[in-house]
């Protein structure tokens, strides 16, 4: 398995009212095993994934969020976020969690994994996939 | 063209594993090759052979299970989601302590790498849920 796909995970949802988000979590982690081309979207109510410093003791869930941090080692830097949807719900990046992974060719530099992006940016992004797994 | 079906919902409370089914079937007879369909999040719970719908119903199970055994269909269940929605095959069942097995002819259970495989191998992947 040689070949090397573009693959885009489309995060669209709250993360504990439904089981969606972790287990497209779950996808992401199996999925960098492959060494595949990988970019994520987080839109709509995808965007709380991202918010941090989730407290979750309240409703008896683990909160899976801290594993988002890990996404760099495994090599997954390319993370969007939409604009429009962050802010239809009145948040910004920072309050999101700082992502960032190390750059290989400069030396390991930190460097930001999140882009907020348009909606239309986010189209075309999508146009150039070739799988879209969307949760 | 090689095809892969993704489902991600239940059987009878949502549409998904129906359209996916129809889905399948058509693109079968209209002489496309499916790689694998691969069941996931309550997806899963299409793979019980403990299914009982009302006679009048369509067994959305069964219909599968036919498909498979017609076809030669490759139908996984992620066992991630299934450990978690009690969806056991004999060697789950072993492994975990349980009592006995429900999954239904046809269908296996196997990681989420064959879902990325699924992607990688067919021309496309083709999700049916919300």
């Amino acid at each position: 398995m040689s070949e090397v796909k573009k693959f885009l995970y489309v995060n669209r949802r709250a993360p504990y009212g439904t089981i969606y988000a972790w287990e497209s979590l779950e996808v992401i982690l199996i999925g960098a095993a492959f060494d595949q081309d990988v970019t994520l979207a987080f839109v709509d109510d995808g965007v709380f994934q991202l918010v941090k410093d989730h407290d979750t003791a309240g409703i008896g869930m683990k909160n899976f969020t801290p594993t988002y941090g890990a996404l760099g080692d495994y090599d997954i830097n390319k993370i969007y976020v939409e604009k429009e949807s962050l802010e239809a719900r009145g948040l910004t990046i920072d309050d999101l969690q700082h992502l960032i992974w190390e750059d290989e060719d400069e030396d390991w530099a930190e460097k930001d994994s999140i882009k907020v992006v348009t909606s239309s940016e986010l189209a075309k992004l999508m146009g150039q996939q070739d799988v879209v797994l969307s949760f | 063209m090689k095809l892969s079906i993704q489902v991600n919902e239940g059987p009878y409370q949502h549409q998904a594993s129906d359209s996916a089914f129809q889905f399948t079937k058509a693109a079968i007879e209209a002489g496309h090759d499916i790689f694998r369909v691969f069941f996931y999040h309550d997806g899963v719970n299409n793979g019980t052979r403990y299914t009982t719908p009302p006679q009048d119903d369509r067994h959305v199970v069964n219909n599968w299970s036919e498909l498979s055994a017609a076809h030669d269909l490759d139908l996984v269940i992620c066992v991630a989601a299934a450990q978690r929605r009690g969806l056991v095959d004999e060697g789950e069942a072993e492994r975990n302590g349980k009592d006995g097995n429900n999954i239904a002819p046809g269908f296996r259970i196997s990681g989420l790498g064959q879902l990325i495989e699924a992607g990688i191998q067919s021309d496309r992947l083709v999700v049916f849920g919300d």
